[in-house]
């Protein structure tokens, strides 16, 4: 099948792939006296942590392969966001359970940056584009990578 | 750079009317929109700030900061007023969600810029009901239109 009718080559297309898990975290930098992470971090310095559900929205973007009509198989970019975010963060408290945030502050804004850097190298194919990172419904982060 | 966007929330009435228009245009290019008691909306503003991570908080910008410039800004200044009679930003401008946008842009962009501490605004985007929404980067139009080429 080669599609007579319709042209897709040269054409970038950005797919998107929603996917939840939840967490806990607090905020705390060992540099800052008591007062000062209490002063900046506010509610979210309690040492206990407290938790969200988060929602990561992954954009790749890449042109049509002729052959599949296709980005990228949805199954693999499934199967790399189960292994490389989910088993790391669904269900842990990022500070204590995730090596990275044991020496970096798990804001969204670093958890994004983290799940762009654990992402980036693994995709099958077309190239990631943006990671967006709901903390709430009110609250997100857009990544990048520059 | 991470994008940071914090969405708010607040209701207002407005009516879509230009005194230069006659009554029958007025009503031709607005529609329900002109109807002389105006109307109002539940209208939910996302501000999205732009800049690089603080390596010691590992914060954009402290929330608190951006939360009080909005409140200020906004919220106090257009929620639950009538923006035509209420708000002397409109006076003389038709209060459509474009211009409420635009002029929302340029009071935050105001008020960071003043703002220690503050990353720089990126975008502001309006809705006006779940299905209307507006979208405002403070870019000039001609310069958009040679990006696009």
């Amino acid at each position: 099948m080669t599609g007579e009718g319709l042209r897709t080559e040269n054409r970038m297309i950005y797919l998107t792939r929603r996917a939840e898990f939840s967490a806990s975290h607090y905020y705390h930098n060992p540099d800052f006296s008591p007062e000062e992470n209490q002063r900046i971090f506010g509610k979210c310095a309690n040492p206990h942590g407290h938790g969200h559900n988060y929602t990561v929205e992954v954009t790749v973007a890449g042109e049509v392969d002729e052959t599949t009509g296709m980005v990228l198989d949805l199954k693999d970019l499934k199967a790399v966001l189960e292994t490389e975010v989910m088993q790391r963060m669904d269900h842990k408290f990022l500070n204590k359970e995730v090596p990275v945030f044991a020496t970096t502050i798990p804001t969204t804004e670093n958890i994004a940056v983290e799940i762009w850097n654990l992402l980036a190298a693994k995709l099958p194919s077309g190239r990631l584009h943006r990671i967006r990172l709901y903390e709430t419904d009110d609250l997100f982060v857009d990544y990048y990578g520059d | 750079m991470v994008s940071l966007t914090k969405r708010y929330r607040f209701s207002a009435s407005h009516r879509l009317h230009n005194e230069v228009l006659s009554a029958e245009e007025n009503s031709r290019v607005f529609g329900k929109c002109n109807s002389p008691y105006g109307h109002g909306h539940n209208y939910s503003v996302e501000v999205t700030v732009r800049g690089p991570v603080d390596a010691a908080t590992g914060m954009v910008m402290d929330l608190g900061l951006l939360d009080q410039a909005v409140e200020q800004e906004v919220l106090e200044r257009f929620g639950h007023t009538y923006l035509n009679l209420d708000v002397p930003n409109f006076k003389g401008k038709v209060p459509t969600t474009e211009n409420l946008c635009v002029e929302i842009y340029d009071l935050l962009r105001r008020k960071l810029e003043g703002t220690k501490g503050s990353a720089d605004l990126e975008k502001v985007r309006l809705e006006e009901t779940n299905s209307n929404s507006f979208e405002y980067s403070g870019r000039d139009s001609a310069a958009a239109m040679r990006e696009k080429e």
